[in-house]
């Protein structure tokens, strides 16, 4: 029970709700502590001074205008900016105590346990069935595939609609089916935490609210943590939200986190004067 | 070896695990070999030129420069030069440049800008890919028994009235430049064309609208703004055909009568390098073969000199219509 | 009911087919017209010719007959199909996975280092290689020691096919969409599971393409042949030994005074064109992609 992992000098945590101290002591609930001081590609300061602490089993949301780094934070808690050149990192992320950057950690390790849905649609070119047992293939899954392939199918709110194609390519559903899938095919491997990067953003008003509905129900297994350019979004589904916001003052974008708690108190009673304009929609 | 920092015991229900040992090991391992053959390529060119380039130092340091501007092949008095091959060579790919350059430039015009209904057009592209796809050797068989039968009685006429130009100064008795050259361009006509059609195909149509809505015909839209647009992928066509005249044998060796002359007209026999190299390689002596190999490395020069060249001008190009720096 | 009168200089809107600009127009019209047809003259009568004095002989007489000599009638040319087919198989073996795996390389593992823009360089150079220098440096390397082979044939085949296959190898890969592999680099597979599980097989009807398309010309060529895999007058029985080949075929025969070769040539450069078309064919329809 580490409050001092938490509670220690981040320039940026700010919000001094009662609630949100006594959640944030709970420390050892918190499966990814996320603590960036600076994000940079190539020579441009990306994000700085972002504390997020992502905790069990419920869904963190990370809201705020477009630029502000909410996704690149995201893609930092399973190291997928390492496929970007120039990306550096000066912060620590902790993944149940250990820090994923440390030097000699495979990258291709922190990814196996942590899931990821992009915010395009994106299924392998290859049967439905196999795009959800790829995971588990490549986990050397010795159990019985197809009843871990159904499940996660069930979960993702799609098999009643694929359970009879499953031999057919993942590619020839509809925008909404193909995001369920690479939800199932995500969560097939029971991942500790599933990040989501937007997965709603590029999919039509029933397919959003239809994966919202999945969201309330992935939240009883697994722990998720959300980008979401939509605010309502957050209100709707995440239990804690991060707002993150842009500085443009030290020539350039860079974003940072402005405010972290439980979801009502940002929105209700916002602490920040920024946060406050945010929610109140005076800018997007 | 590297760092597992999650305890198992924290994901029971889960399947993650991490990559085994011999899963890290392939993956090094596989990608070395990508490596390897990436560099095998490079090395294989770097190899080719050094293996010709040494046989051909013998015959270099024996003849030196005077290779290039002697006129005689004779093997037997150890005499060689290969000033009519170069000639041959360029002149056969000029001739051949012009005029499948123009018909294959026209074709790629006919398909791209709306002449023919789609249709039609699949039929005519199939029969630039079939012209692609017949072999090298069938044309020079196809020229022998058709082509230079056809064109005798015309070189004959055009002899007589016109003999004082020197492009029909003589009569065509057999192999010579002409057909070998129209064979040539009808080669290079589906290389033309097929690059062509893509660099107006890649003309986006916005363009077009625009040009269109000015009240253009459509020659003066084609021959004002499209073709210019599209002319640094036009002219890469060109290059790349020019470039493969250059390199042609077979037809070349069947159709243009292996004869080391340099003349202008389109009716005599002449030779090129490649044909050199076909015709007189099975039966040389070592001495001969060490003054081919010299043939060779010339071949590769201007081959080489031409792709460069080709390239500036498409930068060039590039830079005039297209404004990429 | 308004009377709208037209104004005195309304331009005329009626093409009149005698202005300068509709003329020029037809005119060049007319020519690319020309053009289009002029380019199907030669393909027509090639046809033509391979069909009239080709197919008379054609069967299973003359596709598995050895070649006549001089004065001799009948004859075939089974064994240069053979060869043919068996240095194109030699070819392949060598051409395919180098080229494959370099292509992987030089598209997908390190796009932007030194040595990929390197070998994509050498391969664009290669492309336009004039063929019979393939031959000339494959004489220079293995024949002056090894002699005459199908063997030394293949390895200049190979060198021919290997900047196409690596070519049109490079582009199907790039053409995977980034989404997909990050999906797989985001599921936790190492670089080559990405590459072996995910991208090659979604660019494999690309790839196979262009495989294809390499093969065709290859089986075509014979300029590399001459002073390589020389020629025989009977079956391949041993790699290091010369062997027939289609096009070899077709160029001693066609030289030679006697009908029977000539016409044997007809036939033979129908059946090499026809196993190009097949091949050619076979990559258009692979081209089909994943849905």
């Amino acid at each position: 029970m580490n409050t001092a992992t938490i509670t220690r000098e981040s320039k940026t945590q700010s919000n001094t709700s009662a609630l949100w101290a006594e959640t944030i002591s709970n420390a050892n609930e918190n499966v990814i502590d996320c603590a960036v001081d600076e994000i940079y590609y190539g020579n441009f300061l990306a994000v700085r001074n972002s504390h997020v602490p992502i905790k069990k089993g419920g869904i963190t949301g990370f809201i705020g205008p477009s630029g502000c780094g909410k996704s690149t934070v995201l893609r930092c808690l399973n190291r997928m900016n390492d496929l970007i050149p120039g990306f550096q990192i000066k912060g620590k992320v902790t993944y149940h105590g250990s820090d994923i950057y440390a030097k000699g950690v495979d990258p291709v390790l922190v990814r196996r346990y942590i899931g990821m849905v992009f915010q395009q649609p994106n299924p392998f070119s290859m049967s439905i069935f196999d795009n959800v047992a790829f995971g588990l293939r490549l986990n050397h899954f010795k159990g019985d595939i197809a009843e871990r392939v159904q499940l996660a199918l069930e979960r993702a709110a799609l098999w009643t609609e694929v359970k009879d194609k499953l031999q057919n390519s993942g590619l020839s559903l509809s925008g909404g089916q193909q995001q369920r899938l690479c939800i199932a095919r995500a969560i097939a491997t029971e991942p500790d935490v599933l990040l989501m990067d937007e997965p709603c953003s590029a999919l039509d008003p029933i397919a959003t609210r239809q994966v919202e509905e999945l969201m309330l129900e992935l939240k009883k297994n697994y722990t998720v943590a959300l980008v979401t350019h939509n605010m309502q979004q957050a209100t709707r589904v995440a239990d804690y939200t991060a707002f993150f916001g842009v500085d443009i003052s030290q020539n350039g974008r860079t974003g940072r986190l402005v405010e972290m708690g439980l979801t009502e108190q940002i929105f209700n009673n916002p602490q920040q004067d920024l946060t406050k304009q945010y929610v109140a929609g005076e800018f997007s | 070896m590297t760092v597992n920092p999650f305890n198992p015991s924290d994901t029971t229900d889960s399947v993650c695990c991490q990559p085994t040992a011999k899963e890290y090991t392939f993956d090094s391992v596989f990608r070395a070999i990508c490596y390897s053959a990436a560099l095998a390529i490079i090395v294989l060119l770097i190899y080719i030129v050094l293996e010709i380039g040494i046989k051909a130092v013998p015959s270099f340091q024996e003849f030196g420069f005077g290779f290039i501007t002697g006129t005689t092949w004779d093997a037997v008095a150890q005499e060689f030069g290969v000033l009519p091959e170069i000639w041959g060579t360029l002149y056969s790919a000029l001739l051949a440049l012009v005029l499948g350059g123009v018909l294959g430039v026209s074709i790629a015009i006919f398909l791209t800008q709306d002449f023919i209904p789609a249709k039609i057009a699949v039929v005519f592209r199939t029969m630039v890919e079939l012209l692609a796809a017949i072999p090298s050797v069938v044309y020079g068989l196809w020229g022998i028994y058709v082509l230079i039968p056809l064109l005798r009685p015309m070189s004959v006429w055009l002899n007589e009235h016109f003999g004082y130009i020197p492009f029909f100064g003589t009569e065509l008795n057999g192999p010579g430049m002409a057909p070998a050259a129209l064979v040539l361009a009808i080669m290079i006509l589906p290389t033309v064309a097929a690059i062509s059609v893509d660099a107006l195909r890649r003309i986006p149509y916005k363009l077009r609208e625009a040009v269109y809505g000015m009240g253009t015909t459509r020659w003066e839209a084609i021959l004002k703004v499209i073709l210019p647009t599209a002319s640094s992928g036009i002219l890469a066509a060109l290059v790349l055909a020019f470039g493969r005249a250059l390199g042609e044998t077979m037809a070349l060796a069947m159709l243009i009568g292996n004869s080391n002359q340099i003349n202008l007209s389109l009716f005599a026999p002449a030779n090129t390098l490649a044909s050199l190299l076909a015709s007189s390689f099975p039966e040389a002596d070592n001495m001969e073969v060490q003054a081919l190999m010299y043939a060779a490395m010339v071949l590769l020069a201007i081959t080489f000199l031409v792709n460069v060249l080709g390239y500036r001008i498409q930068q060039f190009t590039m830079r005039k219509f297209e404004g990429k720096p | 009911m308004t009377n709208i009168s037209v104004p005195k200089n309304a331009p005329q809107l009626q093409k009149q087919w005698f202005e300068r600009r509709a003329l020029f127009n037809t005119v060049l019209t007319g020519l690319v017209w020309f053009a289009a047809l002029l380019g199907s003259i030669p393909l027509l009568s090639v046809i033509f010719m391979l069909v009239m004095e080709g197919g008379s002989r054609l069967g299973w007489e003359t596709l598995t007959a050895l070649p006549p000599a001089g004065f001799d009638q009948g004859g075939g040319f089974g064994n240069a199909i053979l060869g043919t087919l068996t240095m194109v198989a030699i070819a392949s073996a060598i051409s395919i996975p180098l080229g494959l795996l370099a292509a992987i390389f030089i598209g997908v593992l390190y796009p932007h280092s030194t040595t990929a823009s390197a070998a994509r360089f050498v391969a664009k150079t290669l492309t336009g290689f004039p063929s019979i220098l393939a031959g000339v440096f494959t004489y220079a390397v293995l024949v002056v020691t090894t002699g005459y082979s199908a063997l030394a044939g293949g390895i200049a085949l190979a060198v021919l096919m290997l900047p196409t296959v690596v070519l049109a190898a490079e582009e199907a890969l790039r053409q995977v969409p980034k989404k997909m592999s990050d999906a797989a680099y985001g599921m936790g597979c190492t670089r080559s599971q990405v590459i072996l599980k995910i991208v090659l097989p979604t660019a494999l009807p690309g790839v196979m393409t262009g495989i294809l398309l390499a093969i065709a010309g290859a089986a075509g060529e014979s300029a590399p042949l001459l002073f390589t895999a020389l020629f025989s007058n009977y079956y391949i029985s041993d790699l290091m030994e010369p062997t027939a080949s289609l096009s070899i075929l077709i160029y001693n025969f066609s030289a030679m005074p006697f009908e029977n070769q000539i016409q044997l040539a007809w036939t033979a450069s129908l059946t090499l064109v026809l196993i190009v078309l097949v091949f050619n064919i076979l990559a258009r329809l692979i081209g089909q992609p994943k849905i």
